[in-house]
């Protein structure tokens, strides 16, 4: 078994997959020649050809427009948008148009497609490459979203996420693309959705994040285990839609207390919803109100000021402190 | 010389003599000669027909609640007819609005189904498998893309089709056109772009959406051929479409098409365009209606009559009647497990649980 940063995972699925199934092909700005700004797709316009791995238009919108027409032709587009920040404009055809194509069809144009989307924070981009825009697209119905953590999940969810016949966003962690390096198999396999995994086990509280907030979490984690004594469990969620709410309540009902990390902004991320989840599943087993880490309801700044806004290792572990210490 | 007194780069912005067959006295122009056969001819004029009279009955049912809320193509079916009859309906595919009635129905699509969708039933959308079309788009100019798409995904999987999409002058203003034209020129995509310029997007009117004096220059800024057509002239727009369809299928990518007509009702039954289109400018556009002058052609070449018409006509209002009945038949209430099952291939586990929930209080009610 090797180990992998995000983007060879990420890299090598998409080969994989082409490699399976002639249907698939990528679209996107820069994929080409060039293999993505940030390398994703290396090599792939040599190994297959122009017309799979087809370098668009600097326009968003009609990338993943023109993916509904090739998804209703037969194909399976994987459109690249290549900051979720600018998926804001493509965000008609994304919820308009994607999520709703099944539905509106009653079933006759089902929309095979993964639109993949690098976001996130602490690298020091320009502005509206960071943000973390996932709950608006959490409130797409007919779309799922996935979120992996780790180089592993990054492969199984992929090969899934291209294999399923219903829309996802897939979300990648600009943070971990070269930081997070775990390892993979080399052998096919998919992560099912909905399926959170468990990636530390603890009886005193539950940790839930999803995406690069879930390294963070680990490593409040262990920071606590070893200042407090404290034992956490932590769940990485994987994929928001769907939302393996059974994983978490039973965690929640387990320990008791707990908190969600997440880089998006407190107010209607997808933490409100995880901890209305733990409210209505866990009420009788909680011993303290669920706590929320999360960036400010403000826009994501550009500069070393970000680190004061995504939340940060010492924000999680002041949080831990909080929620443990309520009687 | 002074720079001013240099040779200008300026390109050309007036407007080129729409491309004009049928005259609106019902004359054709001499240098036209006869592409489309007798019967072909006959039942264009049908469809036109049917069209219209499906608006009049359209419009009374939903006056007594049997359908909801309607937005109709009168005066625009030469412009639909004329584009879609120059399709192949086994191969070739269509991308509608909601206007798009008599185009829908030249592919195949059955009548009732139409109306189960004013019906506001939502099987009312399901294409039939065989029928060449996308579903009823809604929210203008996002079917655009769609249809560059599938152009383009057709031709990739070996495909000689074509794709032909509608969207009028309104929604020429969003930004998915101008993507999707761009796209299409790079890709060279088998699309045609049918722009029928109806004079109003509800009450806006076309001065008011653009200061182009011809919609079809812009298809030079995307590097493909545009042209202005009479959209009420069934033969133009015919020879047009034509025109495009071959070039497309022969690879040479898309072609904009401008149909100049105009809008003879309300935007759609809830609209009263009393309140913004004046009464003679109205009565000017009824005098260029494409149906009489589609008969006067017909009856001038003696391929119709007076009795042959009314004929025509009975057989129309039988299929109409029929197809009231075989919707009203479709239209019984869907069970709530629809809303539940339509939307992924099958519901996750969150919405099963949702879906376990309504189908226990609907056993309750």
């Amino acid at each position: 078994m090797a180990e992998m940063n995000m983007i060879e995972a990420i890299r090598s699925t998409l080969a994989a997959e082409m490699e399976r199934d002639e249907r698939v092909l990528l679209l996107g700005q820069d994929i080409g020649v060039n293999g993505g700004v940030f390398r994703a797709t290396e090599g792939l316009q040599d190994r297959f050809g122009e017309e799979r791995v087809v370098d668009m238009p600097l326009a968003e919108g009609v990338i993943v427009g023109a993916a509904v027409g090739l998804a209703a032709s037969g194909l399976v587009p994987i459109p690249e948008l290549q900051f979720l920040g600018f998926g804001s404009q493509a965000f008609h055809q994304i919820e308009g148009q994607v999520a709703r194509m099944r539905a509106r069809s009653a079933g006759r144009f089902p929309m095979p497609m993964v639109i993949r989307a690098p976001f996130g924070g602490n690298v020091r981009t320009p502005e509206l490459h960071s943000d973390a825009h996932e709950a608006k697209y959490v409130q797409s119905p007919g779309l799922k979203v996935a979120m992996p953590a780790t180089a592993h999940d990054a492969k199984g969810l992929l090969a899934e996420a291209i294999r399923d016949p219903d829309p996802v966003l897939f979300c990648e962690p600009l943070r971990g693309y070269r930081l997070q390096k775990d390892e993979v198999p080399e052998e096919d396999y998919t992560v099912p959705f909905g399926s959170a995994r468990i990636v530390r086990d603890g009886g005193d509280l539950t940790i839930v994040a999803w995406s690069a907030a879930v390294a963070l979490a680990e490593r409040a984690a262990e920071r606590v285990q070893e200042e407090d004594g404290v034992d956490c469990t932590v769940i990485d969620l994987r994929t928001l839609v769907p939302f393996d709410e059974v994983t978490v309540i039973e965690a929640f009902a387990r320990t008791g207390r707990g908190l969600v990390v997440h880089e998006a902004p407190l107010t209607s991320g997808f933490g409100a919803e995880v901890v209305a989840t733990v409210q209505e599943g866990a009420f009788w087993s909680l011993e303290a109100p669920v706590a929320r880490v999360a960036a400010p309801d403000v826009p994501y700044p550009i500069g070393p000021i970000e680190e004061r806004y995504v939340p940060s290792l010492e924000r999680v572990v002041n949080a831990i402190r909080r929620v443990v210490e309520i009687a | 010389m002074t720079v001013d007194d240099a040779p200008s780069g300026l390109v050309r912005r007036d407007a080129p003599d729409p491309l004009s067959i049928l005259r609106p006295d019902g004359t054709v122009s001499e240098h036209y000669e006869p592409e489309i056969p007798d019967e072909q001819l006959l039942a264009a004029f049908r469809m036109m027909l049917l069209s219209r009279a499906t608006s009049e009955r359209a419009i009374s049912l939903q006056r007594q609640g049997r359908l909801g809320t309607i937005a109709t193509p009168d005066g625009q079916e030469a412009a639909m007819v004329g584009s879609a009859m120059a399709l192949d309906p086994g191969r070739d595919w269509v991308v509608p609005t909601y206007r798009e009635l008599p185009a829908m129905l030249q592919m195949g699509l059955p009548l009732w189904r139409f109306l189960l969708y004013y019906r506001g039933h939502p099987l009312g959308n399901l294409m039939p498998e065989g029928v060449n079309l996308l579903p009823v788009q809604i929210s203008l100019a996002t079917q655009v893309p769609h249809a560059v798409g599938l152009a383009w995904g057709l031709r990739h999987q070996g495909s000689d089709a074509v794709v032909v999409v509608y969207f009028g002058e309104g929604a020429a203003s969003e930004g998915d056109v101008h993507e999707a034209m761009n796209l299409a020129g790079v890709r060279g995509a088998p699309v045609i772009f049918v722009l029928q310029d109806n004079g109003w997007a509800i009450s806006t009117p076309v001065s008011k959406q653009s200061a182009t004096s011809s919609f079809a220059l812009r298809a030079a800024g995307y590097g493909f051929p545009g042209e202005l057509v009479d959209g009420n002239d069934l033969l133009a727009v015919h020879a047009a479409t034509r025109r495009a369809v071959q070039r497309a299928r022969a690879g040479d990518g898309p072609t904009l098409i401008e149909a100049r007509t105009y809008r003879l009702a309300p935007h759609n039954t809830s609209d009263d365009n009393t309140r913004y289109v004046e009464a003679e400018s109205l009565e000017g556009a009824r005098a260029l209606d494409p149906i009489p002058r589609l008969r006067t052609y017909l009856s001038g070449r003696g391929l119709i009559d007076e009795p042959a018409e009314e004929a025509m006509r009975e057989q129309i209002s039988g299929e109409l009647a029929d197809a009231v009945g075989a919707m009203e038949q479709a239209a019984g209430e869907m069970g709530v497990e629809h809303l539940y099952d339509s939307a992924y291939e099958s519901p996750h586990p969150r919405l099963a649980r949702q879906r376990a929930a309504a189908l226990g209080e609907e056993g309750e009610r």
